[in-house]
């Protein structure tokens, strides 16, 4: 391998280990997992509670790194929705 | 009483198969009792693995339905008196393996024999799971790539839950066999080391099977690469990894590994 392959590419192997790392911290700590789950269904149902949302217009997403998981809820309200969901 | 050892990985393609017949007929060559069984009810392979395709009469599933004795689907190998199979069947649907039906199967392998090495299907349905339920010990088979390492680390939380070991409150005994290792891209940084699967699996390492060209070659001619060119590089890795599997205390080598001028003063260790 030459050395301006060297410069051209960064090492993969270094990311792969902290990819997996992060991933498997959460995956081995179901708990954590299923509060993300939990929090985005109740979050979601209090929502529904007081406007009609289009659940096209819902956007969550969620990202976990190693010591925070961030989730994001992103609700589109159109004007008119102060109609009370029934 | 003989050993019962699961050979397992979640994902498919890792290299269990091949492990399965390498480890048995290592272990047959020391002149222990072995039968290797494949629990892939559907998708059979170890019987193409092994050259026994072609005298495969009966398999696990007529054990378990009664409509063969056991020895009578037992297939010995050619080239080695001590080493048997036992076959999957290729049609039935994989609900013909009941709980029941393994657990009388193994009980009574584990009388005849000194090793009973279970081949896992891939995946973490009945059928991984049943081929795990009564192992002693596990090799979780695993590449240096990102989603082995994922589904290892999750079929190693199963056989911490679902085995009958770890259901009486014992300790199963887990094994990394790290497979498809090339070290000249580990050492380029472009394939996850050794010490890295070590370090985010934290299982004890039973050893490293260089990728090679003699494990296809060993399955295109029907023989374990342990039997096939017992002198390549990936077999004698087998036969280290296997006795270490029978309790030796053996140096963990790297496969391939060029000890040049730093290597030697830097003498590196692998676990």
């Amino acid at each position: 391998m030459s050395i301006f392959r060297l410069f051209a590419r960064p090492r993969s192997a270094p990311m792969a280990r902290e990819r997996l790392q992060v991933l498997l911290s959460h995956e081995r700590s179901s708990v954590g997992n299923d509060l993300v789950t939990l929090l985005r269904e109740e979050i979601l149902a209090v929502i529904a509670r007081h406007v009609q949302v289009d659940p096209d217009k819902v956007q969550v997403k969620v990202d976990r790194d190693e010591h925070v998981s961030i989730l994001e809820i992103d609700v589109e309200i159109p004007r008119d929705a102060h109609v009370m969901a029934a | 009483m003989g050993k019962v050892v699961v050979v397992t990985s979640g994902k498919g393609g890792v290299g269990k198969t091949t492990s399965t017949a390498a480890l048995g007929a290592a272990l047959a060559q020391r002149n222990e009792k072995v039968v290797v069984v494949d629990f892939d009810v559907g998708l059979r392979n170890l019987d193409l693995v092994m050259g026994a395709e072609r005298r495969v009469v009966y398999d696990i599933v007529n054990v378990i339905q009664g409509d063969a004795k056991l020895p009578q689907a037992l297939i010995r190998d050619k080239r080695l008196d001590n080493l048997f199979l036992l076959p999957a069947s290729q049609t039935r649907d994989k609900d013909a393996l009941t709980p029941e039906g393994v657990e009388r199967v193994m009980a009574d392998l584990k009388r005849y024999f000194d090793w009973v090495i279970c081949d896992s299907p891939a995946g973490i349905e009945r059928g991984a799971t049943l081929a795990m339920r009564h192992a002693d010990m596990a090799v979780v088979v695993t590449n240096p790539e990102v989603s082995s390492v994922r589904d290892s680390d999750r079929i190693i939380g199963l056989l911490d839950a679902k085995t009958m070991k770890a259901e009486r409150g014992e300790r199963i005994e887990k094994h990394l066999l790290l497979t498809r290792y090339d070290v000249n891209r580990a050492e380029r940084g472009d394939m996850l080391k050794v010490e890295d699967v070590l370090e985010i699996l934290s299982i004890p390492l039973i050893g490293i099977i260089p990728e090679s060209s003699d494990v296809l070659r060993a399955s295109n001619i029907g023989a374990p690469v342990t039997l096939a060119d017992a002198k390549s590089a990936p077999a004698m890795a087998y036969f280290d990894a296997a006795r270490r599997l029978a309790g030796e205390d053996l140096p963990i080598t790297i496969p391939g590994e060029k000890r040049g001028i730093f290597g030697k003063i830097f003498g590196r260790k692998a676990a």
